[in-house]
């Protein structure tokens, strides 16, 4: 694999090693020097052509924690925004030595622009395409999942998947690249998953997907989850009638305070609640819910950088050139 | 990810032959581990490092050694796993190597006395390797360095503590260590080492 | 293959031996002074240059019913020159350019202007198509009269790229053309349903997180404009129809009477939406590709005369509104030189249509909704020698650099297709021989009524 473009592509066998390579990648974090050489001398491009600090100080942390030169392009603002052609652009950055292209793009599919023209021959990273997919975040969510579910049966998460695991994803689905590198992420691993949602945030076509589709949370929660992804919802939605309302939004597919007692009530005990963020308290997910011992957020943003260390250094590790002459000499 | 090849069997004949057997191994890790012993004036402070695949379970077997030596040595507590994956010169160079865990044991290794273990010592790059992951992870009183197999063709000044077997070879030449915690009798005999030639 | 066995400046007269007229039997076609001299066999040469047709189809000249031309404005995507270039490689003796130039063909001097620059370019005949309304906003209706009164002639109005979505504005259009026997050819788009559509919505589109363009856009807006048309009694004719849906309210609509033609591309009697899996925007186009299901249902219907006829959209763009991100690229294709190919290989290799009806939806049929006289005719003598000849068993491999358009935007690219243009006559004379441009057609400096003096031309 040469590229991290989407989950949907991605084998079990590429998904676990990633998993696996990050649970290292995680131990480093705790480590007196949080930093490891293994990508000295690579740069790194943090391409942004849409905001998302949280996702860029992720993979600029990441990068650096295994040694790699880190730029952060902001095509925001630029001469991008001034009519500069992804193509230039990405000619420049080849010009400049990148390895790597993180990319964020308003944009779907620009992430494969990228990989599949000869614009630039950099590992391209895909950090969230329009409504396409985030396939990071999928992986570290279930990076998260995993070692949540192993805990469960007692089992070590390394070489572990997601058999059997009952996940729902919750909220603006039509509109979530979140909510599709999952689907296709949590299909590969095993997971059993529900997409939860009013009718209009869903795609036409949904129902060709690996999972359960329903409109009804609560009915969701009774027939019992072991993890509940909530998406972030915008409330300019409301404006563009994809519902009527916030407050009949969260009322109907919002994690609410009633909701979290549900859990109990349920029997759902071992239950976790997931968010990507950044969170709208009060509209998708309630204060409670969110800062609830259940709650996964703040270790999700943890397995990020993880993630990415993973994705980096399986990406930029390797040999690079010409296949080699097959000399797998190991140097003792 | 680039998967790692699995190395071509070549259509010639290789020459092989077996220059340790399992008695052999045996005979020479109880000698490293009385060495160990004697060198650090005891089981003070001692760990075990052993580098994945193969140092690590002939560090947990050296441990069984010295435990056997010392009754006051509680094996497993000595015994830790040092991935030097990331330390690597040659990244870029070698297919992508998913990197092993890192276990220390519970007492860490500051101020203590760490044996490095690994099964065959060549051209020394791993052992720079491990020295650099070592100083990362905390500070030893003392690092030593102790191998199945020396095989000699250092690229780097570095020497080994501690060697069950010198072994001449050419470069030519292939060491193939094969124990029975790391590798499938289903591939050939394990617990042994042997010399390969391709002709 | 075709080969010129006499000079060919010397007399104007061409005696094509042994050429399946429309498929059938090998017959000749002697060609003098812009007509259709004689047809028959054993045809003496009489000082005609004689092309050996052994093995070619001789087929009225293709008649293209929507090309975008560019010009006037978009000069660096194509010209009414390189256009009508690519027109007479791939088989046209006749197009019609769409008004969506720039200014917009909604007056009587832009409509002539670009009749002007076909006919000094003079490969095809260019029939510009005049706007609906004022500079396609969907607000006031054009000066239709005075295109249709112009030397352009006018009889087909379209905002073409745009739908004329209100039905007030719609209704009365169709109305109006009927003072001058005009045509109004809608494109089908639902402007509220489609605000920032980017592919077909389904089943790809939901994967891939592109804004969906659903078939009802499409599908609503012929429903309504067959009623309209039923209910003023007018002509209508409707661009690029893409779906299985679709083509079902357009049966529906012929079964009751109404009088109403559609038309479909080349690339969507092929090409599906599974290709935008690639986000290569060589595959952008509007309306977008659709299922199999639709392509299916697309070539029986061009089978059964539903459809009646093929329209390329020829639509070049420069390479830079095509190397970007899907979102940001521009949709269209080039089709002129592919067309042909396109449609033996889709409808005729597969055995749905013969090549009388290839020349049905691709010559006569068009020439008729054009009300293109001198086009589209029977191969017959005293006819305008509008002639193609097309070898069937060529094989090419499309490869859009080296085509006469200026636009690399095909999604053939790399493709090996079927059938390949070997000569198109305009007026009797070779635009194409040899499956190469030859010279184009000169028109006789214009008189007040040159309409019917420049049909008989300098050969």
């Amino acid at each position: 694999m040469k590229h991290l473009l989407a989950t949907e592509d991605l084998g079990y066998a590429d998904a676990i090693r990633i998993l696996d390579t990050a649970e290292e990648m995680a131990a480093v974090g705790d480590r007196e020097v949080k930093k490891l050489p293994a990508l000295r001398g690579r740069t790194v491009v943090n391409l942004f052509f849409e905001d998302s600090t949280r996702t860029r100080i992720s993979f600029e942390a990441a990068a650096k924690r295994l040694s790699a030169d880190v730029i952060n392009f902001a095509a925001k603002g630029s001469s991008v925004s001034k009519g500069e052609s992804l193509k230039d652009t990405a000619q420049t950055l080849a010009a400049m030595g990148a390895d790597a292209v993180v990319i964020r793009h308003w944009a779907s599919g620009a992430p494969h622009r990228l990989a599949t023209t000869d614009w630039i021959d950099a590992a391209v990273i895909n950090a969230g395409d329009g409504t396409h997919e985030h396939p990071t975040q999928a992986l570290l969510d279930a990076f998260t999942m995993r070692r949540h579910w192993s805990k469960l049966a007692g089992t070590p998460s390394a070489g572990a998947d997601l058999q059997g695991m009952r996940v729902a994803i919750a909220g603006d689905v039509l509109h979530s690249r979140v909510a599709r590198s999952n689907v296709w992420l949590l299909r590969t691993l095993g997971a059993k998953v529900t997409l939860v949602a009013p009718p209009t945030l869903l795609p036409v076509g949904v129902e060709q997907w690996p999972c359960t589709i329903s409109y009804d949370l609560d009915e969701t929660l009774a027939r019992g989850v072991d993890a509940i992804m909530m998406l972030r919802v915008q409330g300019e939605r409301m404006n563009a009638s994809f519902f009527p309302s916030t407050r009949e939004y969260s009322r109907r597919w919002g994690f609410d305070d009633n909701r979290l007692r549900s859990l109990e009530r349920l029997g759902l005990k071992d239950t976790i609640i997931m968010h990507p963020g950044p969170m709208n308290r009060g509209l998708e997910i309630s204060s409670a819910a969110a800062d609830s011992p259940r709650s996964t957020v703040l270790a999700q943003v943890r397995n990020g950088v993880s993630i990415r260390m993973a994705a980096l250094y399986l990406l930029l590790s390797g040999d690079t050139r010409e296949p080699a002459t097959n000399s797998t000499k190991e140097s003792h | 990810m680039t998967s790692v090849p699995e190395a071509p069997v070549p259509a010639k004949v290789q020459l092989s032959r077996v220059v340790l057997n399992q008695a052999d191994i045996d005979r020479a890790l109880t000698r490293i581990a009385h060495e160990i012993l004697e060198s650090n004036k005891g089981s003070q402070d001692l760990v075990l490092l052993g580098i994945p695949r193969r140092g690590y379970p002939l560090a947990v077997r050296l441990a069984a050694k010295i435990a056997a030596a010392d009754p006051s040595v509680d094996p497993a507590a000595i015994v830790g796993q040092l991935d030097v994956t990331m330390f690597r010169d040659d990244l870029s160079r070698q297919p992508t190597r998913p990197p092993y865990p890192t276990q220390l044991p519970r007492t860490g290794i500051d101020n203590k006395v760490v044996v490095l273990i690994d099964d065959v010592l060549y051209s020394g790059r791993t052992i720079r390797a491990a020295l650099d992951a070592i100083i990362d992870l905390g500070r030893p009183r003392i690092v030593r360095l102790a191998v199945l197999i020396d095989r000699g063709h250092r690229e780097l000044p570095i020497r080994a503590d501690h060697v069950g077997k010198n072994l001449p070879t050419s470069s030519a030449e292939k060491v193939r260590v094969r124990l029975e915690e790391t590798d499938s009798a289903a591939d050939g005999p394990v617990n042994e080492v042997v010399i390969e030639a391709t002709a | 293959m075709a080969s010129q066995q006499q000079d060919t400046g010397s007399t104007g007269a061409y005696l094509i031996r042994g050429a399946s007229v429309l498929g059938g039997a090998a017959e000749d076609l002697l060609i003098r002074d812009g007509l259709i001299a004689a047809r028959g066999e054993d045809l003496e040469a009489d000082g005609a240059t004689v092309i050996d047709g052994r093995g070619l189809i001789a087929l009225p000249g293709m008649v293209d019913i929507h090309t975008h031309l560019r010009e006037p404005g978009r000069e660096d995507a194509e010209t009414v020159e390189t256009g009508t270039r690519a027109a007479a490689l791939g088989g046209y003796t006749a197009v019609h350019a769409m008004a969506n130039s720039t200014p917009v063909a909604d007056t009587a001097g832009v409509v002539e202007q670009v009749l002007s620059l076909g006919r000094a370019a003079g490969w095809v005949d260019v029939r510009p198509v005049g706007a609906v309304t004022v500079g396609l906003a969907g607000e006031q209706l054009a000066e239709l009269g005075a295109m249709a009164d112009s030397r352009a002639r006018v009889r087909v109005f379209s905002d073409d790229g745009v739908c004329v979505s209100d039905p007030v504005l719609m209704r009365r259009a169709l109305e109006y053309v009927k003072a001058f026997d005009g045509v109004v050819a809608q494109h089908a788009q639902e402007p509220r349903l489609t605000a920032g559509a980017q592919m077909n919505e389904g089943v790809v589109s939901a994967v891939l997180g592109l804004t969906g363009w659903p078939a009802v856009a499409e599908e609503s807006i012929i429903a309504r404009d067959v009623l309209l048309a039923q209910h003023v009694g007018s002509r209508l004719h409707v661009c690029h129809v893409s779906t299985a849906g679709s083509v079902e309210i357009v049966r529906w609509a012929k079964s009751r009477g109404i009088n109403v033609t559609a038309e479909v591309t080349p690339h969507h009697l092929w090409l599906t939406d599974e290709l935008v899996r690639s986000y290569d925007p060589v595959y952008k186009v509007n309306p977008p590709l659709r299922t199999d299901a639709d392509v299916q249902a697309l070539r029986a219907a061009l089978a059964d005369g539903t459809i009646d006829v093929v329209g390329t959209d020829h639509a070049p763009h420069p390479s830079e509104h095509k190397e970007c991100e899907w979102a940001q690229a521009a949709m269209g294709m080039t089709g002129l030189e592919t067309a042909l190919s396109v449609v033996q290989h889709t409808m005729i290799d597969t055995g749905l249509m013969d090549w009388a009806g290839f020349a049905r939806v691709t010559s006569t049929t068009p020439a008729a909704i054009g009300r293109l006289a001198d086009q589209g005719r029977p191969l017959e003598p005293g006819e305008p020698a509008n002639v193609i000849l097309v070898d069937p068993a060529a094989r090419w491999t499309v490869d859009p650099s080296k085509m006469a358009t200026m636009g690399r935007n095909s999604p053939f690219a790399g493709r090996e297709l079927p059938g390949k243009v070997v000569a198109t006559f305009f007026k009797g004379h070779p635009t194409v021989l040899n499956g190469e441009l030859n010279t184009p057609y000169r028109w006789l400096p214009e008189t007040a009524d040159s309409e019917e003096t420049a049909a008989a031309g300098r050969p």
